[in-house]
């Protein structure tokens, strides 16, 4: 069986189409990827629900992150990726959700998720409620700010040392000896075309 | 009586059976693990931050750096998830030299693995028998990227360059002495009374709990069930070869180890495959929109000297939209999960690292041991921090 089975994607598209119906939701299939837009508050629920049913039963959580938007209204968007071995299927689920709005945590369902959301609440600084010990993860022990965020310049804020007087490492401003230089190179070009211009003149001609 | 406490130790950071730089608290009960916290990301360097700054192409090389010793199965995710973006095809020869590769990067991982392995639960002799072998193979990464570990060799469209003469007759030749180096790998462990008693019955896990724990890779096989994304979601040319997926019963570490030892074997025999199919033509797509020109025409043609000069300032530009790509990397499922806004640098590239799960689990597997078991668990589950810290 060749992956991805086209048909089976477009049977389950329909599938959850007709089983899920206690809450309101997108759901769409772009390159042969399904992809589950719902609100915030039923996330949960949904994800209970895709774990639960026999017929989808996504038993595993592979990925949860987040993606920031700045410039909108609700800032990030945060996406579990789902996998299920039984039927070899992948299911994305999304939601928009704005800074101060904690979502449910889902460590209930999918235990690997602990690590998961502390990262998104390292990176991102976006909260979850019920979450057994939000900790920062990647970052250091006292870490200030979200680096993944958009708003967070890529040097950081502060560089450490090791002090020789003080015997320890000490924490300073970031100086930079040359300014990060970020070349804005972007220009409508469009890339070569296999064929340069004029060719078709030789082609055509009988010389 | 004397009162009785809970003693807590400090594992790491620089302890030679972390594998890396862990930092496990432990609260022991006299030698029995009761909690076991991991600390991690003191090997953190923001990849995935630095890569919104780069271009396609400049982004490539941080894979290498990431699980840095299963270098060219993380390119190969990433390369597949730009030319899903960029809808593009590779010629078929570059599919299989990539895949060839990916196999001699599993060796090469699985080399590493098994042997310190079975240093951190007493056997020397593996990790300086195997260490020569793992040499000759970082060889053929230098004669193909000209760097032995980080060698940035795939590209999205196909591989950088083509094979240099005479390094197929060198790979097939190491495919048949090197089984014999896995026999007596086989024969100094795999019956040794000291190793079963360190790894057989240590750190079970079962089907269910190894999938809640989001396990994949040989971790996951090893409690028996029967899922590799080479088979089950094949890409690249992974269709057209015949192999087999080793699986355990019981997911202890012995069985870990073992289901190792026969991937070795099985990525030989793809590599022999690959070896005898590998097609004429050429290695890397002809799409001038993503792929530079050849040296030889950039002397000859402006057109071909302006190409060159756009594709390595500005870079090639993916058109809006994401995908998730996941290829089985030697420890497991790596995902590469690319939002694309229209520009020449990806807005969002998310890592999915198989080794974050397996290690979030470590607590899980680890209560009740001893904590000498400990070690056997860290060192069986193949753990890297380059891609768990990222």
């Amino acid at each position: 069986m060749s992956y991805p089975d086209k048909k089976f994607i477009v049977e389950v598209v329909e599938l959850i189409k007709s089983l899920l119906n206690f809450c309101d939701y997108e759901i769409s299939n772009s390159k042969n990827e399904i992809t589950i837009m719902a609100k915030q508050k039923d996330i949960f629920s949904i994800l209970m629900f895709l774990k639960d049913n026999p017929s989808i039963s996504m038993e595993s959580l592979i990925d949860l992150t987040a993606i920031d938007y700045p410039n909108q209204e609700k800032r990030f968007i945060l996406a579990y990726n789902l996998l299920s071995v039984s039927k070899n299927l992948r299911i994305k689920v999304k939601t928009k959700i704005s800074e101060d709005v904690p979502t449910q945590s889902i460590t209930d369902i999918y235990p690997c998720a602990n690590w998961y959301e502390r990262e998104v609440w390292d990176l991102f600084g976006i909260r979850f409620s019920g979450h057994p010990d939000l900790r920062r993860i990647l970052t250091d022990y006292d870490f200030e700010g979200h680096p993944l965020r958009k708003d967070f310049p890529l040097s950081g804020f502060t560089q450490v040392r090791f002090d020789d007087e003080l015997g320890k490492v000490v924490k300073e401003p970031v100086k930079l000896d040359q300014d990060f230089r970020q070349f804005d190179s972007l220009s409508p070009w469009e890339g070569m075309s296999k064929y340069l211009p004029g060719d078709e003149k030789s082609k055509n001609s009988n010389d | 009586m004397t009162k009785k406490e809970n003693y807590t130790l400090n594992f790491g950071p620089q302890h030679p059976a972390a594998h890396g730089v862990l930092r496990l608290v432990l609260e022991l009960d006299g030698e029995v693990v009761e909690r076991a916290d991991p600390h991690i990301g003191l090997l953190h360097r923001g990849t995935e931050k630095l890569i919104e700054s780069k271009t396609y192409v400049q982004a490539l090389p941080y894979f290498d750096r990431l699980d840095y010793v299963s270098p060219m199965c993380q390119e190969h995710a990433y390369a597949l998830a730009v030319e899903k973006l960029l809808n593009v095809e590779v010629p078929i020869r570059g599919q299989y030299i990539r895949v060839m590769f990916s196999e001699i990067t599993r060796i090469l991982n699985h080399i590493l693995n098994i042997t310190t392995f079975a240093l951190d639960v007493g056997a020397m002799t593996p990790f300086l028998w195997l260490f020569e072998e793992r040499e000759v193979l970082m060889e053929f990464y230098e004669r193909v990227s000209g760097s032995r570990l980080h060698s940035a060799y795939f590209r999205p469209g196909g591989v950088h360059r083509d094979l240099p003469d005479g390094l197929i007759d060198d790979i097939s030749r190491f495919c048949e002495r090197f089984p014999k180096h896995i026999d007596d790998l086989e024969r100094l462990i795999e019956e040794n009374r000291i190793f079963k008693q360190r790894s057989v019955g240590i750190g079970k896990i079962s089907q269910q709990d190894a999938l809640n724990w989001g396990f994949t890779g040989p971790c996951l096989r090893a409690t028996g069930l029967n899922w590799d994304l080479r088979k089950n979601q094949p890409y690249d040319c992974y269709e057209k070869i015949n192999f087999k997926i080793p699986t355990g019963s019981s997911g202890d570490c012995f069985e870990r180890f073992l289901v190792r030892v026969e991937e070795m074997r099985q990525s030989l025999s793809i590599i022999q495959q690959c070896v005898k199919q590998m097609p004429e033509g050429i290695c890397i797509s002809d799409d001038p929109r993503i792929v530079p020109p050849k040296r030889a025409d950039m002397k000859n043609s402006m057109e071909s000297l302006i190409n060159h000069f756009k594709l390595f300032t500005e870079g090639f530009h993916v058109p809006v939209g994401e995908t998730y790509f996941a290829v089985e990397a030697p420890k497991g499922e790596f995902g590469v999960y690319l939002i694309a806004d229209g520009s020449n640098k990806p807005y969002r590239c998310k890592i999915r690292a198989p080794g974050f799960s397996l290690l979030q689990a470590t607590e899980y597997i680890s209560k009740g041991h001893m904590l000498s078991d400990l070690v056997a668990i860290i060192g069986s589950l193949d753990i890297v921090f380059g891609e768990i810290d990222r």
